[in-house]
């Protein structure tokens, strides 16, 4: 197979895997840090003070420090410490701190009489998250995971240069010690273009879900 | 038939260590068919009372009786149920701005789980009621305002409930659409009888709608009467401040400043505001009536009036044509100079004849 195929679909699935298990996680995150905040509905200052300073933390970190750090867990977990599937496990964890506090802050747009108005209606917290303030911070949301999916773009090509596969891999070895500026010129160009992609997509959903008349997209 | 009791309710909030005492001992009751109005300047604590009322906020202490239960005891799932039974609206109507007009009238309906083939008729039938069955397609932010506050009556009364809360539902809204809304409320309690507890800082539309007033200020219940009463006899300074409000600039006590001759409201009836009682007496009893204010209002049950009147001569000849207008029904306060802080006594002609 091309290098350049290989390289491609290995970041695709470095990157999409990776989007997937942060959101999966950094969603319901989310929706606790909205809830248990001291102005929340189900206010607990202390695990929200918690969740906040770890989320702080981890979000400090560089990725490159954080993927060394966590070698052994991605041994653990997948039974190697380099390679894509391995580069997976510091991208989620560098990427689940970020989609929790990205959807809070989304959440926190929602007006809080509208949540009102649901819990009137007699909804249970459960339901109103599920039928109020998640449709409601939609268009955020969005937002929130397209800027989520590129940051692990940029981070996965940083994961190239110490063993993680992908383009980053192939720009450095290809393009920088074989100082062929074709290579590296086309992996950046590739990576440049995968951007773009998720990019106008994120914002092709969000103008679409934005169609009810409230603010438009930025 | 009673529909709400409420007894010495009670609601804090601590703030920067010093306790803001929102709700102050709170006791009244709705019964089916009326609108209770609460009115009070902003900050009197009545939008921590109504989130109280359906328990958005656990009140501190106090009952609160409705469909036979206190509600201050019940668990949270007989909390939710006996919630959608008492329908609300806002101020700023709480929309969910991305749901259809049709998904918001939908919405307590499918939160209680009842099936679409049930939802169907409700939600036509609701849209019908209020005039939007054309935009039902539509989303709130599409609407104006007047029309948005009636998918919010829609969205209220969808459970059929028993009660209707509304607070300051009409604050956000020009003239016309505050019209069009308090119309559509008066519908409501007409057609289908049910109790309102309607919250406003604006006189006009609690005397548009209301048939009972309370009066609040600090948390507390300072005067509560019929509507009628309220305007004849306002007891209370702030009651009085929130009457002028709408219809004068300055206190009515400011007017016993202007002169050393004793100043009185007077509160004519529906049955008295048409006759030209001043001029009789002035005639009568050689006293000079010096007309400063004057106002009439339409109420629901009929229309009162009151004039704030200084009558000079003869101490005898004053006091013969004040307890000739209170035989004639008319409500005499006499107004006391002052700041238009003081409270203003209230006097009965008769008291003040002996
Ligand atoms: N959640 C809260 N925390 C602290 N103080 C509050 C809170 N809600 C209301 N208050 C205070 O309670 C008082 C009554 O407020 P509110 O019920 O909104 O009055 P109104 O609706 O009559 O304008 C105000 O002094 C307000 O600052
Ligand atoms: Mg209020």
């Amino acid at each position: 197979m091309n290098e350049f195929v290989r390289a491609t679909l290995e970041t695709v699935y470095m990157v999409l895997t990776s989007s997937i298990i942060s959101v999966v996680i950094g969603l319901p995150l989310g929706v606790l840090l909205i809830l248990v905040r001291p102005e929340g509905l189900r206010p607990k200052p202390n695990l929200y003070r918690a969740i906040d300073v770890t989320i702080n933390v981890l979000r400090s970190i560089p990725f490159m420090i954080l993927m060394i750090v966590v070698f052994p867990l991605s041994r653990l977990l997948v039974g190697r410490a380099t390679g894509t599937t391995a580069t997976i496990v510091p991208l989620a964890i560098l990427a689940i701190p970020f989609v929790a506090r990205i959807m809070e802050q989304s959440f926190l747009e929602v007006d809080y009489g509208v949540l009102e108005a649901g819990l009137a209606s007699g909804a249970t917290i459960g339901q109103l998250v599920r039928t109020v303030l998640i449709p409601e911070a939609l268009p955020a949301l969005v937002n929130g995971v397209t800027i989520t999916i590129i940051n692990i773009i940029g981070n996965s090509a940083m994961a190239g240069a110490i063993g993680g596969g992908g383009l980053g891999d192939l720009a450095i070895r290809y393009g920088l010690y074989r100082r062929n500026s074709l290579n590296l010129f086309v992996a950046v160009a590739i990576t440049i273009a995968f951007v773009q992609i998720v990019q106008f997509l994120g914002r092709l959903i969000e103008n679409r879900l934005r169609r009810d008349g409230t603010s438009p997209a930025l | 038939m009673c529909v709400i009791r409420v007894e010495h309710l009670r609601k804090s909030f601590l703030l920067d260590k010093t306790a803001i005492h929102a709700v102050d001992d709170v006791s009244f009751s709705v019964d089916e068919g009326e609108v209770f109005g609460l009115i009070g300047l902003s900050g009197a604590g009545k939008s921590t009372l109504v989130r109280c009322l359906n328990l958005l906020e656990r009140p501190d202490s106090g009952e609160i009786w409705f469909d036979g239960l206190n509600l201050v005891e019940q668990d949270d799932s007989v909390l939710r149920e006996k919630r959608c039974r008492m329908g609300i609206i806002f101020q700023h109507f709480n929309l969910f701005m991305r749901k259809t007009v049709w998904e918001n009238v939908a919405y307590p309906l499918r939160i209680a789980g009842q099936r679409t083939k049930e939802i169907i008729p409700r939600v036509e039938e609701l849209l019908d009621y209020i005039g939007l069955s054309a935009h039902a397609r539509s989303y709130p932010a599409e609407l104006s305002g007047g029309q948005q506050q009636r998918v919010g009556i829609a969205r209220a009364l969808a459970m059929n409930p028993r009660l209707l809360l509304s607070d300051e539902a009409t604050s956000a809204l020009d003239p016309v659409n505050t019209e069009l809304v308090l119309s559509m409320l008066r519908k409501v309690v007409d057609d289908l009888g049910i109790a309102v507890i309607l919250i406003t800082h604006q006189m006009e539309v609690a005397k548009a709608l209301c048939d009972r007033i309370a009066v609040m200020e600090n948390g507390k219940i300072v005067e509560e009467n019929t509507v009628e009463e309220l305007f004849l006899r306002p007891r209370h300074a702030v009651t009085r401040r929130m009457i002028r409000g709408f219809d004068e600039d300055i206190p009515l006590e400011h007017f016993a400043d202007l002169t050393s001759a004793p100043v009185y409201r007077l509160g004519f009836r529906s049955q008295t505001v048409t006759r030209p009682l001043i001029s009789d007496i002035s005639r009568r009893f050689n006293v000079d009536a010096n007309i400063l204010a004057g106002n009439i209002n339409a109420l629901v049950g009929g229309d009162v009036g009151y004039l704030v009147v200084s009558f000079e001569g003869e101490e005898e000849a004053v006091c013969g044509a004040l307890s000739s207008l209170h035989e004639d029904g008319v409500e005499i306060l006499k107004l006391e100079p002052g700041n238009g802080q003081n409270n203003g006594v209230g006097l009965h002609a008769k008291e003040e004849v002996r």
